[in-house]
């Protein structure tokens, strides 16, 4: 049995030494050279002790997957940064986490100066140049166990301070198996990677270069502004399999795109938002012969937890389902403390099995929040995740998402909470209050605020704090935030407010 | 010329689209942002961007979107 994820690693660099696993515009890495990298950058790393988080800020690309797998040849964990999550987005989190040391490239380590971070930047060049410790990695490698962490990524949190999922070996094993029996990828696959790696999302490709031996090209972020040169890129690159969230997917065919230029994908993975059935239609019509697969998971299970490959007979106008579980994992409803096991009922949808993360970093109160014990007995201490999404079984009792419990939304494929936004809003000088719903019909979050500031100069302010995909589109400007009579934030009242100022 | 700077304004306040000219290369505007204006000048002027003209060169700046609905409008 697999206990690192590093063994995939060593495999799969023996097996296929000199084929390509990462590219991107400047470079691309081998099985073979990424792994001799990683373990250089690993002995670099033996002196910043063991069972530590090192923060890897750098520009997305075949390098900064090296530097991810340096940190576990170290014996330590891994939080991903990159620039475009925001200055005060990577403050928080590197002031939450205090890592001890920050992994930079030439491009990152001029915007860390500007960070007031406490640890100790390394330069990733220098790290590659150490020599390789043949007896200090072993001596690691004798000595990790399965459920030490290999990540931890963080997630918009309902306080206004991002959440950091700790993702052990055992998770991450546990999700290679799982996700590539739905993919079923091998080494002809070439994966066009679309997301950043930041997230848990980037695992999808990683863990099929590493199980299965498949090439992931990194795509260059600005192809996504013009769809006829990022369909282009695809094929140019031999991409025949992403996995993307559906804005992405809706970029290219709800721009008329593939009547001029159609990929030549056999394997599309999608989820984390509503696919919208004209723009499937369309895709399915462009690609009638593919592989379609739904998937949904929360980052607090590793990546995904449930598939549903869309059958042809697919009735287009049905949304599409998220399925059923992943093998090894089980999902289920609970509605007012009882399973739910009819059609129909619409119930929470909770989460067991070794796909379970270990919790919260420096968060224990919303680890038991969330990590709890399993609703359905009270015999052993069993712990399952408690999602917050609402789910049914249709009639073939496939598993359909409904909604959110709480205030968190989806938006752009990232979970959001729309707490975090308030907080943000509620940094900025001379904002009084803000409240911030989500225009589900427009896709659209919308900032209504309390303040002496003008919408402009709101907007700018915000744009500081937050990340792209977090940033709200419409802002009205109030007197007074209306209340319910309780005085709690009337956000029906404020959803109504907003709903007339056009986009 | 002015009803397209109002109609950018609305999709990204933050902007100031009278003078910038880098709009894509700079990455001032992300996709979400070329999809959006797409759709609101659709919206507004009624002219559909085919995707060959979504590039660069006609999302930069303001005066080149502007020329590139004229000429589709007189298409």
């Amino acid at each position: 049995m697999r206990r690192n994820i590093l063994e995939y690693l060593e495999d799969i660099s023996e097996t296929y030494r000199d084929c390509a696993a990462f590219s991107d515009e400047t470079e691309s890495l081998t099985f073979g050279a990424l792994r001799a990298r990683a373990r250089a950058v690993g002995s670099g790393l033996l002196q910043c002790g063991r069972n530590g988080a090192i923060a890897v800020f750098m520009e997305r690309g075949p390098s900064m997957i090296a530097a991810f797998f340096g940190v576990v040849y170290s014996g330590n964990y891994y939080i991903p940064l990159e620039k475009e999550m925001s200055q005060s987005r990577i403050s928080a989190i590197l002031d939450g986490a205090a890592p001890a040391f920050m992994i930079c490239d030439e491009k990152t380590e001029a915007l860390a100066k500007e960070l007031d971070y406490a640890g100790r930047v390394l330069s990733i060049g220098e790290l590659m140049a150490s020599k390789t410790d043949e007896e200090g990695l072993s001596r690691v490698s004798a000595r990790a166990l399965d459920v030490d962490p290999v990540y931890v990524v963080f997630t918009s949190g309902s306080t206004g301070l991002p959440k950091g999922v700790v993702a052990c070996h055992r998770n991450v094993i546990d999700y290679a198996e799982a996700l590539g029996a739905v993919l079923r990828p091998d080494a002809r696959s070439v994966f066009g990677m679309q997301v950043p790696l930041y997230v848990d999302a980037c695992l999808k490709e990683i863990c099929c270069g590493l199980k299965y031996g498949a090439k992931t090209v990194f795509i260059p972020k600005k192809l996504f502004m013009t769809p006829i040169r990022l369909v282009e890129f695809l094929n140019r690159h031999g991409v025949n399999t992403v996995c993307w969230v559906v804005s992405a997917l809706t970029l290219i065919s709800g721009t008329g795109t593939l009547e001029k230029a159609v990929p030549r994908l056999h394997t599309i993975a999608f989820g984390s938002e509503v696919f919208p059935s004209k723009q499937f239609a369309l895709w399915r019509k462009a690609l009638p012969k593919a592989r379609w697969i739904n998937l949904y998971g929360p980052t607090e299970c590793t990546g995904m937890s449930c598939y549903y490959e869309v059958p042809d007979d697919f009735d287009a106008d049905m949304p599409i389902p998220i399925g059923k579980a992943f093998q090894n994992s089980e999902v289920f409803l609970i509605d007012d403390g009882v399973l739910v096991n009819e059609a129909e009922r619409p119930g929470e949808l909770y989460i067991r099995g070794a796909g379970v993360t270990l919790g919260y970093f420096n968060g224990f109160e919303k680890t038991r929040e969330a990590f709890v014990q399993n609703p359905a007995h009270a015999n052993y201490p069993e712990i399952v995740y408690r999602t917050g999404d609402i789910a049914k079984y249709d009639e073939r009792g496939e598993l359909v998402y409904i909604g959110r419990r709480d205030n968190q939304i989806k938006h752009m494929g990232y979970r959001i909470e729309l707490a975090e936004i308030e907080a943000a809003a509620a940094k900025l000088d001379a904002v009084e209050e803000a409240c911030c719903v989500f225009l589900e019909e427009r896709d659209r979050i919308a900032l209504c605020y309390a303040g002496s500031v003008s919408e402009k100069t709101v907007a700018s302010g915000m744009r500081k704090l937050l990340p792209r995909y977090m940033e709200p589109a419409i802002y009205l400007r109030i007197a007074v935030l209306p209340r319910t009579n309780n005085g709690k934030l009337d956000r029906a009242a404020v959803r109504g407010l907003v709903a007339e100022r056009p986009v | 010329m002015d009803e397209l700077i109002a109609v950018l304004r609305e999709q990204r306040p933050d902007i100031d689209f009278a003078t910038q000219k880098n709009l894509v290369d700079d990455e001032v505007l992300d996709s979400f942002d070329i999809i959006s204006i797409i759709a609101l000048i659709s919206e507004h002027f009624g002219v559909t961007i085919p995707p060959e003209e979504i590039i660069p060169e006609n999302f930069n700046s303001a005066e080149s979107l502007h020329e590139l609905i004229v000429s589709l409008l007189d298409e």
